[in-house]
Parts: structure tokens; sequence; C-alpha cells
């Protein structure tokens, strides 16, 4: 298989204005009668549906959740980039564009990275029309912060919680489309299976999640809007219903999973706190802007927060500031995770010793209290809500957690996987990242996405089906694809075993975490390999979900979605050992500098890591697409 | 920590529920309140008995999702999410009472899990600003005094998680419904279609079986996110002089 990114020709300023003009049209006419389903309905979703039927296409839109409100982008936090270059301090698109492929570690297109940086500057025009309360100065116009360790101030927030924000102006458009009958929206519904035919996507099979009932929606096209799958290792900062299943339902019917072994691990996240623990919970790596992170210079086991004041500041080691003096506390959250478990793992970590501090005592002093509660006063109250200590106080205590994934199904320039008519949108697919993403950049990426690339894609590939070319849900691949989901379903309500889905669920994630996580090496990785393997045959063998599958049954969700993460973490696995470099968020040991950091191997690996997945139980095949840098020189990254 | 769980059971919309209680004897201080559920629920299936199902997404306090009456109070005794209520709240040997949201516009669906779709075609009815993507003007060209910015910022927090709905002995729906139309009536891009909006908003809301505000001010004080009553006064307001000119009669 070549796969074809279909970047187009020319200089980079000019490619997506060049594509635009290139790309058929469909007649404002004929939009009617085409029909696209979108599933997911967070940021990429909802402003993809919104868009689209703004457009004048039929749209039905799927979220598992009881409201689109609620989907997972709703709880990011920090803010959204945009080159605006409203503080005149030297920021601008190419600049934006240069940082992202900087930051990802020159492991994502040019292409895709420099249209994400174009249309930035739009998004905050059109979130600003519906309403959303961006943070203002006195004077009336919008406010700016620098954000996870960028140069210039380019991040637009609302408080902390911008994704909400974002999302709700997203769900208002989406409501006004639904309320104009030109979205039809399925809440509590959830995507089991993807239908191709002719090698074309042409519709989903759906299971209600209230009654049970499994449909098929057929479409001219499919948009996953889907999200990430950093659920996989069971603990993470994802909402608890995050999951795969669409993304890889849609791989096991062709389309391929680039670069999954891509995760980002954030390192400001609140520590696990014993075994019942069933989430991790995130705070803004604002914090980093005013909190310093230490640990003992020589080991104290199990030290508390609040005897952290009597530790002198000789004793305290300060390892960002102490290993890179020009960024400090702010390097990109690889390196700030890292470096946070090299602390752990040398015996030095505070608390249950996962844990490393991170101080605001030195910005209370330096600014005052009032000043940190203006800019932190939510976070503070969730972290005392959640540990009981109180960081005006005693110092956080912090931890990475899994929290976003790189890796996703693989897209064109369109956004197009390698299914014709299946479309990847936000952090399903894998495109703009790299091997790992900057802070504000999700929030960015998703509404880009949605907003602005998918409508003007879609219309060139629908033109060029015509309208006629729809398969109805009575075609033999529909009712085909219906009885396997009815199977499966009936399959894992039969097996009746001995362990919960969550104690499996766990067995995985702990796993992964260990040999697939901060860092890897080879030993580990195929270690990892036949354990994940054990533990899906023991899944399929010894899950146990009671109930039936005609009514709520959230234990039956949750099998389904796990039984899929099984099948993934191989794969991620598989991708981790095959990518024997580092870069960005994947850290192989045996490939480091001499002082510790990520060591690329541009002449082997300056490529994309398409599966293709081949059948049960055989395994995937890799498909390469190499990564052309035409503007950009690739250099070790360093925070020095 | 020893807790006696009296939880509502309920097997869908047509069956009718009661109360079923769970003693648990290892809970632990700091593990959240939907965390107790999951242990609790783990052990259930163990033994071969249907787990409690609930609402709960982000365990972040933000998404809205999770909705259970605890002693009595929407979220329980602090003013937080259901999911970021955590055990030390509660005292050793405790015995704790949850419920569903109790309204006729929220039905139960099963055990602890309900309907707000309610919310949902309020929300449809007008809580919007009429504007495609694009052609749109530049996001500095209205200057917005911080004020009012930070005023409809304060309104926009809801969740819409309906703990207001819950707190009121009318199940009113005035808490959320004017969160929406404060925060849009505080922009100056709110301004074209400020008087359908709230017209069109609060018809649904009472089309929906949701009740009257009679001021209890009980939805303030059990909301997670501090939407404040100010809102409601600034809804009627606005409802009031819309009505003066409407075309709706």
């Amino acid at each position: 298989m070549k796969l074809d990114s279909k970047i187009p020709e020319g200089p980079i300023s000019e490619k997506w204005e060049k594509h635009k003009f290139n790309l058929k049209l469909v007649n404002p006419a004929n939009k009617r009668k085409y029909e696209v389903i979108v599933v997911g309905t967070g940021l990429a979703g909802a402003s993809a549906a919104a868009s689209l039927a703004e457009l004048g296409y039929n749209v039905k839109a799927f979220c598992f959740q009881d409201s689109p409100r609620r989907a997972h982008s709703i709880a990011a936090q920090g803010g959204i980039n945009a080159a605006k270059n409203y503080r005149n301090d030297g920021d601008s698109v190419y600049r934006l564009f240069y940082d992202t492929i900087k930051g990802g570690d020159y492991r994502a297109r040019e292409g895709n990275v420099y249209r994400l940086a174009e249309v930035s500057v739009d998004i905050i025009d059109q979130c600003v029309a519906q309403g959303v309360p961006f943070a203002r100065e006195y004077g009336g116009l919008l406010d700016n912060r620098s954000f996870g360790g960028a140069q210039v101030s380019r991040t637009f927030y609302a408080r902390g919680q911008t994704g909400q924000q974002l999302l709700l102006g997203a769900y208002s458009a989406l409501n006004r489309q639904i309320a104009a009958g030109k979205v039809k929206m399925y809440n509590r519904t959830e995507m089991l299976d993807l239908v191709v035919t002719d090698g074309k996507a042409r519709g989903i099979i759906t299971r209600d999640l209230v009654t049970g009932k499994v449909e098929a929606h057929s479409g001219h096209a499919v948009l996953l809007c889907t999200g990430g799958y950093g659920n996989v290792f069971f603990l993470s900062t994802n909402a608890k219903g995050s999951n795969v299943t669409a993304a890889w339902r849609a791989h096991k019917k062709g389309a391929l999973f680039a670069n999954p072994c891509f995760t980002q691990i954030h390192p400001t996240c609140i520590p696990v706190s014993g075994d019942h623990q069933s989430k991790l919970t995130l705070m803004s790596e604002s914090l980093r802007n005013d909190g310093r992170v230490w640990v003992p210079k020589v080991a104290r086991p199990g030290l508390k927060a609040k005897d952290a004041v009597s530790i002198p500041e000789a004793d305290r080691d300060y390892f960002l500031e102490r290993k890179y003096p020009s960024f400090g506390n702010l390097v990109p959250r690889d390196v700030a995770s890292r470096n946070a478990k090299y602390a752990c793992d040398e015996g030095r970590g505070v608390g249950s010793g996962l844990a490393v501090f991170l101080d605001f005592a030195d910005a209370i002093k330096r600014d005052g209290k009032k000043l940190i509660e203006a800019k932190y006063g939510n976070l503070f109250d969730m972290y005392q809500q959640i540990t009981g200590d109180n960081p005006y106080e005693v110092p956080m205590m912090i931890y990475p957690a899994v929290h976003y994934t790189m890796g996703g199904l693989w897209v064109d320039y369109n956004l197009m996987t390698s299914v014709p008519g299946l479309y990847a949108l936000g952090e399903a697919n894998f495109s703009d990242h790299g091997a790992n993403r900057l802070g504000a950049s999700a929030l960015m990426q998703g509404l880009a996405d949605g907003y602005f690339v998918i409508p003007a894609t879609i219309g060139d590939y629908l033109a060029n089906i015509g309208w006629s070319d729809k398969v109805a849900t009575d075609h033999p691949a529909f009712k085909e694809a219906l009885a396997n989901v009815q199977g499966r379903l009936s399959q894992l309500l039969s097996i009746k075993g001995k362990k919960t889905v969550d104690q499996l669920h766990r067995e995985l994630g702990l796993t992964m975490w260990d040999y697939c996580g901060m860092s890897r090496t080879e030993e580990g990785l195929k270690k990892a390999k036949v354990r994940i393997q054990e533990l899906r045959e023991e899944f399929w063998k010894n899950v146990n979900v009671l109930g039936s599958g005609n009514e709520l049954n959230q234990e039956l969700e949750k099998a389904g979605r796990v039984a899929d993460f099984m099948e993934l973490g191989e794969l991620m696995v598989d991708d981790a050992l095959n990518r024997s470099e580092s870069c960005g968020g994947h850290f192989r040991e045996e490939s480091q500098t001499p002082d510790g950091e990520a060591l690329r191997k541009d002449d082997q690996f300056s490529y994309v890591g398409a599966w293709e997945y081949t059948g049960d139980n055989k395994p995937e095949v890799l498909h390469k697409e190499d990564l052309k840098f035409e503007n950009v020189k690739l250099t070790q990254r360093s925070y020095k | 920590m020893k807790i006696t769980l009296k939880v509502w059971r309920q097997k869908d919309n047509n069956s009718k529920g009661a109360f079923k209680t769970y003693q648990l004897d290892h809970v632990s201080a700091d593990m959240s309140f939907l965390e107790m559920f999951d242990v609790l629920n783990n052990d259930l299936v163990m033994k071969g008995e249907e787990p409690i199902a609930f609402d709960h997404d982000c365990r972040e306090g933000i998404c809205g999702m999770c909705s259970m009456y605890i002693n009595g109070k929407p979220h329980g005794p602090l003013q937080t999410t259901t999911c970021q209520l955590h055990m030390r709240t509660f005292k050793d040997g405790e015995t704790i009472t949850v419920e569903p949201w109790r309204a006729k516009a929220f039905p139960v669906i099963k055990d602890l899990v309900v309907d707000r779709t309610s919310f949902e075609r309020i929300q449809q009815a007008g809580g919007y600003i009429s504007v495609n993507t694009g052609g749109v003007p530049d996001a500095n060209e209205i200057a917005i005094p911080k004020l009012e910015a930070d005023k409809a910022f304060d309104a926009a927090a809801c969740i819409g998680c309906g703990a207001c709905v819950a707190a009121c002995k009318n199940a009113s729906a005035m808490l959320f419904v004017s969160a929406k139309v404060s925060q849009l009536v505080l922009l100056p891009q709110g301004q074209p279609e400020r008087k359908a909006r709230v017209e069109n908003m609060v018809a649904q809301m009472d089309a929906e079986g949701f009740g009257s505000c009679t001021n209890t001010l009980a939805c303030e004080a059990e909301c997670p996110k501090g939407i404040s009553v100010t809102n409601i006064a600034r809804m009627n307001r606005e409802y009031y002089s819309a009505k003066i000119g409407s075309e709706n009669i």
C-alpha cells in the first residue's frame, strides 16, 4: 500500500489556499442530498457537525454521553493557541508552525502543521462571535498568556475552563442546527462498527445505551471525532467513558493506525492515592509558570507536604531549574515528566514515593497571595478538595499521568483515512502533534479540523462520488455488520467468568504503564507483548458481565471497550518496539544522548508508522510515510 | 471506615424502585464518592449481583454528568459535584442515603441514572448566537469591558448537571436557563437575538414541566459552580421587557 499524504506542492504558505481552490465543490442545491455521519461531539465533532449542517449537508451526530456538551474536551483547562500576535511579541503563523513542529520532535507533517497555525487565528474570531467569554484586559481586549514553555504569549484562555467554554460554544452552534432540523442528534448512543462496501465507508452500527437496541445508519461519509485512547492505561486523566472502540473498529475495517505508541504523559497530575483509584486528575500546567518543582537532595522516604517547609533551601533539588537553566520549570511536558520519574526512580520521590513537590511559597512571597489566588484559585481549590492539603500553605505533590495520545488513525491532508469516505478529526487522528503535543494545541487542532478543514475538504469526496452513491441499510454488508455486533455483545454476556471488567482493565493498564509508559526498553516491551496476549485470552474466557443487552448495562459498555483496548495495547507495544529511537514522548532507553535526553535517529525513523490490520491474531503490517522537511532544519531539541 | 449505604434501585422507568442497603467495611477516607461506588460495584459483580447504574464521566467536576442526591442534597454535603466529594467528608459508621435527581422533567432511566434531555431541548430553543462558521469579525474588533466579560463568564460556568432542579422543591430550572440567558445578554454579540432568545427558552422550560421559581434560593446554595440567583433576576427582567414588545402574542 502506498501512502499518499496528498500534501499540495508549492511554497508552504500557499499550500492550503491552493489546495482549497483545487478541491471540487458540491453545488449548494445538492448539499441537502448528502448525509454525513459524525461520531463524537467534542470540539472536533461538535464543530464539524455544526459547520457541515450550516453548509447544507444533513448530519447525524452521535455521542455516548447524555449530552453532547459532556464530551471530554470540556475538561481542558489551560487554553488555546492562536498566532494572532496581539501582544506584539514577535509571534506569527510561521513561528507557531515552527514551535509545533519542533515541539513534536520532528515527527509531524510540515503541511498539516502550517495549515493548523494558519487557521488558528480564525478559530478565536469564531469563538468570540459565538459568545465564548475569553479572559479580557481592562481595556476590553482579549488577554493572552505564555503557556507550556512558549516564548511568546499566544494562548487565549477562559480562566481554568477553556475547554469547557470552547465546547459550549461549539455545542451552541450544534444546538442551533439541531433546532433547524439539519442535525439529528443521538445521545447515549455508541458506535460499535463501521460498514464498508466497494472500498468506501458507508455507515455505522450503533447501540442505544438506554434500550440496548442495535441499529444501522448509512451516510455518504463518516467522520470519527472520537478522541484519544489514553484509557488503555486504565489510570489516566481521560474521562471514564473515553475509549478507542470507534477508531479501533474502523482500523479493523481497513483504516491504518498511525504512531500508536506516541502518548503524552502530563507532568502536573495529582499522584495516585491508593489501590481504589479509578481516575487521575490533571491540573493545568500553567501552574508551572509560578510553581517550582523540587525533591530533597537526599532521599527522605515518606516526606509529607506539611514537613516540606522544614527542609532548608540548601537541601532541596530544583531539578528542572538545575538541568535546564533557560527553560527551567517550563520545559515541554515530556521532559518535565521524565525528570520527575528519574527523581523518583532515584528514591527521592516524596509522599508515596511517586510524587514530587510543586511549590508556590516563593511566588506567594513575591506576588502576594491575592495575585496567586486570582491566577490559580480554582486549581488550588480543586487540589485541596481531592487531597485535603492546602497549597497556599504547603507545596502541592504532583506526578505524571497519561493525558493525550498523539497517535491515531492515519489521515491524509484532507483528513481522510485510508478508507475512502472515512475521516478522522481531532485527537482521533495522528496528524499534527508528531511525537509530543505542545500545551494549548489540542483545542486548537480539534476546532481547526472541525470548523475549517473538514468543511473545505469533504466536498471534494462527496462531489466525486455523487449523491446517488449511497448504500441503504438493507444492504447485506449492513446486515452482516449488525449480526457481528450482536454476536459479540452476546458473547461478552455469555462468558460469566470470575473477574470483573475493571480488574482485567487494571491489569492491562499496569502492564502498559510499566513497560510502555514514560520510558521503554526492548526487553520490557517484549515482556509486555506476551503479557497482553495472556490478558486478552483471559479476558475472553474469564470476564464476568452481568445483566442483559436489552437495557442500560454499563458493565457491558465497559467490557466492549476494554476488549478493544486489549488489542490496541499490543499494537502500541509493537509500534514502540519498532521505533528504536527516542522522540518526544516516546523514550527508548537504548537511544539517549550522553546527558540522558531523547536521541532521535532521523536517518532511520523520520517517518509516520502506519499499521494495517490483517486479521485476528495475525501480525499487523507496517507502512511508512516518509516525512519531508523543506522548511525547518531538524535539530536536537535543547531546553538547556 | 465503615459505611452503610442506602441506594435507590430501579430496574427501568416502568418499574417501581426501592432502597437497598449495602454494608461497606473497607472504605478509605481518600476515596472519592464515586470510587466507593466503583469498589461496591466490583464487589457486587463478584457476588453475581447486578451493579448499580450511575452517571459519571470526567470525574474532574466539569462535565456535569454525575448526579447523585446524597443525604437529601444534590451532590451531597459539600458545594461540589459528586465526583469531587471525598469520603473524608463523612464519619466512620455513617449511613448515607443515595437517590437519583427527583423531578418530573428528569425521569429515572435506571437506578441513579436520569434522563436530562429536557435541558437539551431548552438549549436548542435559543441558547446560541446565530452565526455560521466563517465570515465573523476579528476577535478584538469589539472591546468588552472586563467586568461585563467576567460576569458573562460567571454565568457561563454552569455545567448543566441539574443540581439546581433537584435542590428546588418546585423542581424549577430557572437557574439553569437564566445562566445561559445571562451569559449571552451580557455580551454585545448576544444583543440581536436578545428578546427572542429569552422568550423561546422560557417557553420550552415551561413546556418541559419544570416548576416555577419561588425564590427559596436553594438552587444557588447547592450549585456546584456557584451560579448566582442574580441571573434569575436578570432573566425575569429580560423576559418581561421582551414580552412588552413581543411579536409572539
